[in-house]
């Protein structure tokens, strides 16, 4: 019995602003008042030590690496005085370098393409895959889980895979076409079809991330809805711009904006598939701050680095977003 | 009547399971295609005169890669669990004052690009001297995975009841003693999933690789690929037979676990 009536104190104890309780548990708490600064007190030291691993590790290795990078930027590093210290401090030189760069806007331009286009494209097929799987029928489960396998595969396998098919003489994207009497179209080596080719590649890496997480916010409309909306004479186009649409718009909402901050920072598929090239037709920003720090035998870290901080800044204002609207979500 | 109603959807799923996995089908079929039909034109749909040769080429050259990567992985495991499972207790069921912005700032960490993290890990390595060591790769290859990984174990373990734990408290047991011996084996799922996350991304892992890893025979499976392309252009049924072995345990562990699958790609995204 005793065991009964402490357990309410103790939850109290740990959260004061917890406000209903019965009698037994308030005599209790106050049995336990003059014990409970010092609990509390320690109570919290215990908190913080279950968090001090985690607190360390942001510090080492999240804070400082992103400090380190931001003094990169700020300075005018060679490859001497990277690694022996000791470069002139220059304030935002490397900013106003790689902003006058000629690089700047056409890097810009196919960040801003690369991610659109993706997004458009992942997030249609995603949804109507979703909307398709989620009638059930004999092996939706499995068949849903199969169309997993593109986003869990590493890059470089998907990026090299795509590459071969899209080679302009062997390729077998090419010899489809062939057959449909297109003639062969220099995927990854023409300026003009590269960013295309890296797009279709990242399309279809990002589909699955759309169906399942789409798929998933489709599970929680209730089913009596959409028996409503039939009763009601409403045909399946009408059900779904009507009743799934608006009742996914906070779903699609997170899954768009995740899709973005995921896809402005793609680096693997577009250096693998064509360095950014041909001519820098398919840089982006982030292959751009690699080719600066690591791509060429003379590197520029100090461009490098203001180039991947522009990078940070444009995906921390929309992940401020996604927090805000996340929080809103939970809110509810 | 369901199967007469349903089995053209059967059958449209299975046409979009066939497109969708055709860049698949198609690595796993050059494979297996012999150095003098990999420039014909139209190409072989199935591996009519198969070889193993890529294989055989993986074997002899790519083994200690896989094993760097398996350590890679394994030891990213471990010190993702290490630091994430207490973090997400504390997050969960002790919740000290400004436990919300470290909820937050682990939010802001998921979005900061890889290749930003390269760059700063770079230059410490450098300056500290252990650029190309497998170890230099599990801590940076960790960052993709702890802020992930705190935030699932806490959204998790808030769903324990507080009864259980306080059922602990009473019987005398400490925290350490009840997050080890109740919190941790109740948690199961959660574990599986941030394990199977953690594996996966260092696994495939290619940014990190590229820059703090420089050569030699050390370097993981990713890069063994990357300078396959870049070293033999001709090979290609040994670099796509080298992307099938890189590519099984994404596949294993899609098969074997494939509800915790689900579960990582949605933590976060949606709100259960």
């Amino acid at each position: 019995m005793s065991d009964l009536i402490r357990a309410p104190g103790e939850a109290r104890r740990r959260r004061p602003a917890d406000g209903h309780g019965d009698a037994a548990g308030t005599a209790a708490a106050r049995a336990h008042a003059r014990a409970r600064p010092a609990r509390a007190r320690s109570g919290r030291w215990t908190a913080w030590a279950f968090l001090a691993p985690v607190l360390a590790y942001l510090v080492l290795f999240y804070a400082y690496p992103l400090y380190r990078n931001l003094d990169l930027s700020l300075r005018n590093y060679t490859v001497r005085s990277f690694v022996r210290g000791g470069a002139p401090f220059t304030g935002a030189k490397n900013y106003t370098t790689v902003v006058h760069d000629p690089i700047f806007v056409p890097a810009l331009v196919h960040t801003m393409v690369f991610t659109l286009v993706s997004l458009a494209f992942q997030f249609t097929i995603g949804m109507g895959l979703a909307v398709f799987f989620s009638r059930h029928f004999r092996l939706s489960a499995t068949l849903r889980a199969l169309f997993l396998v593109p986003w869990l595969l590493p890059l470089i396998v998907s990026a090299s895979t795509w590459s071969w098919m899209l080679n302009s003489d062997s390729g077998v994207v090419n010899a489809m076409l062939h057959r449909l009497g297109i003639g062969p179209v220099n995927w990854l080596t023409s300026p003009q079809w590269s960013l295309t080719s890296v797009i279709i590649a990242n399309i279809w890496i990002g589909v699955p991330f759309n169906l399942v997480v789409l798929y998933s916010g489709l599970q929680t409309i209730p089913v009596s809805l959409y028996e409503a909306a039939a009763l009601d004479g409403a045909n399946g186009w009408q059900r779904f711009w009507r009743v799934t649409f608006p009742l996914l718009r906070p779903v699609s909402a997170i899954t768009l904006l995740l899709g973005l901050i995921y896809t402005l920072k793609v680096f693997d598929i577009i250096w693998i598939m064509t360095r950014g090239g041909p001519a820098g037709s398919s840089t982006t920003f982030a292959t751009w701050s690699y080719r600066l720090g690591f791509g060429t035998l003379l590197p520029s870290f100090g461009p490098g680095a203001a180039v991947g901080n522009l990078l940070i800044v444009i995906a921390l204002v929309f992940g401020l977003l996604y927090v805000r609207l996340q929080r809103r979500r939970q809110s509810i | 009547m369901t199967g007469r109603a349903t089995w053209w959807k059967t059958a449209i799923g299975l046409v979009l399971t066939a497109l969708m996995l055709f860049p698949v089908y198609w690595m796993i079929n050059v494979s297996f295609t012999r150095d003098r039909d990999m420039r014909k034109s139209p190409p072989d749909w199935f591996p009519v005169h198969g070889t193993v040769a890529g294989y055989r080429a993986v074997v002899d050259q790519q083994l200690p890669h896989l094993g760097t990567s398996l350590f890679i992985g394994a030891g990213t495991v471990v010190l993702t669990l290490l630091v994430s499972a207490p973090a997400g207790y504390s997050m969960a069921k002790l919740r000290p004052r400004g436990a919300g912005v470290l909820g937050f700032v682990l939010l802001i960490a998921q979005m900061v690009p890889g290749i930003i993290m390269a760059m700063g890990f770079y230059s410490i390595y450098l300056s500290l001297g252990v650029l190309d060591n497998p170890v230099g790769l599990v801590v940076a290859d960790s960052t993709i995975a702890v802020p992930f990984g705190v935030l699932v174990f806490a959204a998790f373990m808030t769903g324990i009841p507080d009864e259980l734990l306080q059922a602990a408290t009473i019987d005398g047991a400490g925290r350490l003693r009840i997050f080890w011996s109740i919190v941790l084996p109740v948690s199961r799922n959660a574990i599986v999933t941030v394990s199977l996350f953690s594996f996966l991304w260092a696994w495939s892992d290619f940014v990190f690789a590229s820059t703090l890893d420089g050569g030699g025979d050390r370097r993981p499976i990713t890069l063994g690929i990357y300078h396959y392309i870049g070293n033999n252009d001709q090979q290609w049924n040994a670099i796509m037979a080298t992307a099938v072995v890189a590519s099984i345990p994404a596949t294993a562990l899609l098969i074997i676990a494939q509800r915790y699958v689900a579960a990582g790609v949605t933590a976060g995204a949606v709100k259960d």
